[in-house]
């Protein structure tokens, strides 16, 4: 048996329920990642960060000094890129370089090598950030975010300016998202308690797990329904995708890091919908040893109905990386 | 998103200037899952009892800072933190009446990597004793 090179990280990202209610402070965030036995910690600053993007002396002591406690290490921040800061008009290309530079310095002061690029960020905005990334050594890699795939158009202009440029500043990181192969029931659930009609849901659940083109589910449900929440139904099959883990095989010399998203771990320690049993052998096989790196994104399907529990999904979905990368 | 908290209910009050009821302040929160530049809250709505309340009757207060709708548009530096409760006041001579009252709030955000406005919604029913 190999002794896996993957490593185990979780996004504060997962949190989210808990520390927008004040339930989980940043320290208690971080603690209850560390808990799972992970050592990454990937934050999104805009929202862990009160006064984002304002970093003082001590505050960023505090921080290396939670890191020692835990036992935990600064992988990835995660940045946004917003063009329509303004509100008559684009931010223009130096604004928006501008922006990207901010956060690389935020990352490189809380010790993160790796930034999560938001997909919207244009491929050519990623040709001038690159010296910047080097510069602040922080590797900048595009999400890859469902509906896009690794080999999406966006992504493959992405990839030509990787090329063009050699730069191995300049990547991507897959949201595991685009690997939904049923889809989440905590969606399809929400959407009945809003008013969509059952029987479309079970018509549309099937079809996706048939792998019938979204495109081809949203004109049959158009033909039997004009209820927008039946169409949402629908949609959900074109926003949560399903390709072959096997697409990521080319490109894992240029995956910087792995957002494993999910909804719903059940309590045998299997995700609802998307497949981890067979991504992660997909990921070992190509030899990537970056981090997988929990991102819990049920919260916001369930919080109408239920108190929302976090940090046990997190702790599940941790317990199954252990358990699948230990069986390599 | 987060709609069920945008209106903290539990945090309603009447608002007194000089011994007169001038209106009424509630706590509100950003109904996303990180915070934002005022400049990119495109549009505060806040209704009561189903009726729509002027924009420029309202403002917003948070960490000390009190924004018009107008000062919010070009302000994008100041953030609402994740999470963080501020309050909107509401100028209306005399305040909220005794009894229930029904609330209503909209918040629509200029999204960045969205290509259509996110707009969110919740009633909250609240009384004033």
């Amino acid at each position: 048996m190999n002794q896996s090179k993957i490593k185990r990280g979780v996004s504060l990202y997962s949190y989210q329920e808990e520390f927008f209610l004040r339930k989980l402070s940043l320290e208690g965030c971080i603690a209850a990642a560390a808990a799972t036995g992970a050592t990454g910690i990937e934050m999104v600053g805009e929202q862990s960060i009160v006064g984002f993007p304002k970093l003082t002396d001590a505050f960023v002591d505090q921080w290396f000094g939670w890191m020692e406690t835990y036992g935990v290490t600064p992988v990835c921040h995660d940045m946004f890129l917003d063009y329509t800061r303004f509100k008559n008009r684009r931010m223009t290309t130096d604004e928006a370089l501008q922006s990207i530079i901010r956060d690389l310095k935020f990352a490189n002061r809380l010790g993160f090598k790796v930034m999560r690029i938001i997909v919207n960020t244009t491929p050519e905005l990623m040709e001038l950030a690159a010296p910047y990334a080097e510069e602040y050594d922080v590797k900048m890699g595009i999400e890859v975010h469902s509906p896009w795939h690794i080999n999406s158009a966006w992504m493959a202009r992405h990839w030509e300016v990787m090329e063009r440029t050699g730069s191995k500043y300049l990547g991507f990181i897959p949201d595991m998202g685009a690997f939904t192969k049923r889809l989440a029931r905590v969606m399809t659930d929400r959407l009945i308690r809003q008013g969509a009609n059952p029987d479309i849901v079970a018509f549309v659940t099937e079809q996706h797990e048939q792998g019938v083109m979204a495109e081809y589910i949203i004109a049959q449900v158009a033909q039997r329904s004009k209820r927008p929440m039946d169409m949402a139904v629908a949609e959900l099959s074109r926003h949560n995708i399903y390709v072959n883990p096997n697409s990521l095989l080319q490109h894992i010399p240029r995956i910087f890091h792995i957002h494993a998203k999910f909804y719903e771990m059940l309590d045998d320690y299997t995700e609802f919908s998307v497949p981890y049993d067979e991504i992660i052998p997909v990921l070992q096989k190509g030899g990537y040893t970056g981090y997988l790196s929990s991102e819990y994104e049920g919260n916001r399907h369930i919080q109408d109905i239920h108190e929302v529990d976090s940090v046990e999904q997190v702790r599940r979905q941790q317990v199954m990386f252990t358990n699948l990368l230990a069986n390599a | 998103m987060f709609e069920k908290y945008m209106i903290v209910e539990t945090d309603v009050e009447n608002v007194v200037e000089d011994g007169q009821l001038i209106g009424f302040r509630f706590g509100a929160r950003l109904p996303y899952y990180r915070g934002l530049g005022l400049s990119m809250v495109e549009e505060i709505v806040v209704t009561i009892d189903d009726e729509p309340i002027p924009q420029d009757q309202i403002t917003l207060t948070l960490h000390g800072n009190t924004y018009t709708m107008a000062q919010m548009e070009v302000e994008p530096d100041d953030r609402w933190n994740m999470g963080e409760v501020a309050h909107i006041t509401v100028s209306k001579p005399g305040g909220l009446t005794a009894g229930v009252h029904r609330v209503g709030l909209l918040v629509n955000l200029r999204i960045g990597y969205m290509p259509f406005p996110s707009i969110r919604r919740s009633e909250k029913t609240i009384t004033v004793g």
